[in-house]
């Protein structure tokens, strides 16, 4: 049956295929536009990061190691509009050994940096506190460069009720 | 409009590491929200902070969307010497935001004592 078809016949079905998948595709982008909501969703069930991809574009080659920091967050966050942070860093904070950057990154949020801080012997302690914003439940990393290159991590798991990045949220 | 308030202990001591609170009026919109009429709100967060002591940066902070609107920073800072506490921020807009504050550091008993 198929090859009784005329050359002009195949030649116009072929046409009319391609054009109602392409009406189809047309149609999918729209649905896709008109819903906020998916979009917020996608957002707030963004891909988790892993550890490495979180700190990739802060550590070139330098050594990295856990420990030596103690990070502060809610196990439980109600609101991830307004989560407390606070960090420590345990360093002298002389002229020979100090904390020069702190990088506070989140695993699930659109924008992973979250802040980033430059601090030196004259701060003499490495110690700070915020307020961020995290979009849904994730792994919060600090990441904190020292006086000679290295680098120190500290992670911790906050669990997050209601998420920011969403309307009326 | 932006204002930021700092809160400094009350009597700082020469040597001291005392303590800095920084609270900013900003509303940090990150972009990603949309307002009653479903409009998206344009990003419009602090691009950088900094704390200028005697024409020296001691402390600065370059917060993204992940900061909480009107950003509280705490930090510290080693008590050397008097002068003035400079704040000075830039958002997306343009805007630029300032805070000064006198910093007054009493010297320590013992200075007092070797001082006639």
């Amino acid at each position: 049956m198929f090859f009784s078809l005329s050359r002009r016949d195949w030649l116009l079905r072929c046409l009319k295929t391609s054009a109602g998948a392409w009406g189809l595709s047309v149609g999918v982008s729209r649905a896709q536009d008109m819903s906020v909501l998916g979009r917020v969703q996608d957002m707030s069930d963004a891909r988790l990061r892993n550890f490495d991809e979180m700190i990739a574009p802060y550590v070139v080659r330098q050594p990295v190691k856990q420990g030596g920091i103690t990070l502060s967050l809610p196990m439980l966050a109600d609101n991830g509009h307004l989560v407390p942070l606070s960090l420590k860093v345990d360093s002298p904070m002389t002229e020979e050994s100090h904390v020069t950057h702190v990088y506070l990154i989140s695993q699930r949020n659109p924008v992973p940096l979250m802040a980033m801080f430059v601090l030196g012997p004259w701060n003499g302690r490495a110690e700070l506190s915020m307020r961020v914003r995290l979009s849904g439940t994730q792994m919060v990393v600090a990441l904190a460069r020292m006086s000679d290159g290295t680098f120190r991590y500290e992670t911790q798991e906050v669990v997050v009720t209601e998420a920011a990045c969403i309307d009326n949220g | 409009m932006s204002t930021a308030r700092l809160q400094l202990p009350a009597r700082i001591v020469e040597g001291d590491v005392f303590k800095l609170r920084l609270l900013v009026q900003h509303p940090m919109d990150s972009g990603f929200l949309r307002d009653l009429d479903g409009v998206l709100i344009k990003r419009n967060v602090i691009r950088h902070l900094q704390c200028i002591l005697n024409d020296k940066e001691v402390f600065r902070v370059e917060p993204t969307t992940g900061t909480s609107a009107n950003p509280l920073f705490e930090f510290y800072l080693r008590a050397t010497k008097s002068g003035e506490l400079y704040f000075r921020w830039v958002d997306d807009k343009g805007y630029i935001g300032e805070l000064r504050q006198k910093l007054v550091i009493e010297p320590t008993n013992q200075s007092k004592a070797a001082k006639p």
